[in-house]
């Protein structure tokens, strides 16, 4: 929960209500990027960005590099597999 | 654990390794006590354990885990509410998966799931937002909890139900603030502590500032750090020059990460929604005054806590759990009466064995502790004999 995990941002689905799609790990879910963007910054240009997210919101923008270790990290750490099934947790609590 | 060869960079971690090895010799201690440098975060905790950090330090160095584990730090009194709420008929209690397993005085909430309490894994609060505008006709519930990484998450989220004007939706606050917990460690009258690994991602929202008081008035120097093991071992490292060149000051070892003033966008946000409680209680550390924030009056039909009656009971932890000492750095996690006997992740008695963020998880996943050996001296130590030869982390 505290580690958070690296995504990428691959659409802008709703600039007014900041919300976006990102892969992480081949894997797609909708965040929030409220927290990204500002006056030089905004949504549109959020295409692309690397972003460390913790549940479900993008906390602060990353470089690749940084992306990739972190997702080393979080394998090694074992904790890969349990944040990308907690995305879809709700997929099932539906 | 990995050994050093291991790590991504190997030269700069022996490197790393050998500066802090020359520093320590340089700093007075007192009786030849180890120096004890804190991790806040149970993100340091777990890689600390996993990549054998403290194997890696020289024995003059002690890493004390602290509070910085949210499910960990959560009471059992407010494990009851989250139950009591999701044995309520029309609710549906959303919840992240790290507290499904925490022990209430009654049971946990995966049990209340197993004996038919309507209670869903969320991965965010969105999740639970969703519930409510596909169930109209029911009460959704989700449970908020963390620190600041996490509560621009649920401030958002409340706003966001607020401009939708979505009325089957609450929250059910549990909140925690980093810097008050911090300051009570530093009040306790057995504090031993000579400097801080400070939380990477807390930091990210609030910046390096609100730790200040930390240096200024008690001190203590704090390196705020990331959660890779050379990170770690820096950040160990720049704790230790400020010690050996008697510095006392915050500074960033996760600059690329954490800048000087926070996220401004989450702060808003926190501050819109949220208020200090005027006091919050920690499991093992007791009521720590302004450490737990609530929803403000202005959204009070979105708090669950105003919304249905929760019990709201302060249950006493079992009185053979000894986290607080644990999380204080007074004992170490296998000291514990009930370390790996009757306390084990498979049956937690205290938080700390719940999360794989808390230190007596990590112990017991990575500690390679003799457990026979570890109850074998407990036992001697009971008894009032002296123990043969130290336990090991
Ligand atoms: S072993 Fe269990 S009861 Fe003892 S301090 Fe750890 S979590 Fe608490």
């Amino acid at each position: 929960m505290c580690v958070g995990i690296p995504g990428r941002i691959i659409t802008v689905d709703d600039p007014e209500h900041r919300l976006a799609t990102v892969d992480v790990g081949g894997v797609r879910r909708k965040i929030n990027i409220a927290c990204i963007v500002d006056e030089a910054h905004p949504p549109e240009a959020c295409i692309g960005d690397w972003v460390l997210i913790h549940v479900g919101f993008a906390m602060s923008r990353i470089d690749e590099e940084e992306a990739q270790k972190t997702l080393e990290l979080l394998r090694e750490l074992g904790e890969m597999d349990a944040e990308l099934e907690a995305m879809h947790a709700f997929d099932r609590a539906r | 654990m990995k050994f050093i060869d291991e790590f991504r960079d190997p030269a700069k971690a022996k490197a790393l390794v050998r500066h802090i090895n020359t520093l320590v010799t340089k700093i007075p201690r007192p009786g030849g006590r180890p120096l004890q440098l804190m991790e806040v975060c149970g993100g340091h905790t777990h890689s600390i354990f996993k990549y054998g950090i403290a194997q890696l330090l020289p024995e003059a160095i002690e890493l004390v885990h602290g509070p910085g584990c949210p499910v960990c730090v959560l009471p059992m009194g407010r494990v009851d509410d989250c139950v009591a709420l999701a044995e309520h008929p029309n609710v549906i209690f959303t919840t992240f998966g790290d507290a499904m397993r925490v022990p209430g005085s009654r049971k946990s909430l995966l049990q209340a799931k197993a004996e038919g309490a309507d209670v869903r894994m969320v991965y965010s609060p969105m999740d639970a937002l969703a519930l409510a505008r596909a169930h109209p006709d029911r009460e959704v519930v989700f449970f908020a909890l963390g620190f600041e990484t996490t509560m621009p998450s649920t401030a958002l989220t409340v706003l966001q139900a607020e401009a939708e004007g979505i009325e089957n939706f609450s929250v059910f606050c549990n909140h925690i603030t980093i810097i008050p917990v911090i300051k009570a460690i530093l009040d306790s009258p057995d504090l031993s502590l000579d400097g801080f690994l400070g939380p990477g991602h807390v930091s990210m929202v609030i910046g390096s500032s609100p730790y200040e008081f930390i240096a200024r008035h008690y001190h203590r120097p704090l390196v705020i750090a990331g959660f890779e093991p050379i990170d770690i071992l820096q950040s160990v490292w720049m704790v230790v020059k400020q010690l050996a060149e008697g510095r006392c000051e915050v500074e960033n070892q996760y600059q690329r990460l954490v800048p000087h003033a926070g996220n401004r966008v989450a702060l808003e946000a926190i501050h819109r929604v949220f208020e200090l409680r005027p006091w919050f209680e920690w499991r093992g550390l007791g009521s720590i005054d302004h450490s737990g924030v609530r929803l403000r009056e202005s959204f009070a039909h979105l708090d669950a806590e105003r919304r249905f009656s929760v019990p709201n009971l302060k249950i006493a932890d079992p009185k053979s759990c000894q986290c607080g000492e644990v999380l204080k750095g007074v004992i170490k996690p296998w000291q514990c009466k009930v370390f790996g006997t009757a306390c084990t992740p498979e049956t937690p008695l205290g938080s700390l064995m719940v999360s794989s963020e808390g230190a007596c998880a990590a112990v017991y996943q990575y500690g390679r502790i003799d457990l026979a050996e570890v109850v074998r001296q407990r036992e001697a130590v009971a008894a009032g004999r002296q123990p043969v030869g130290a336990g090991s982390s």
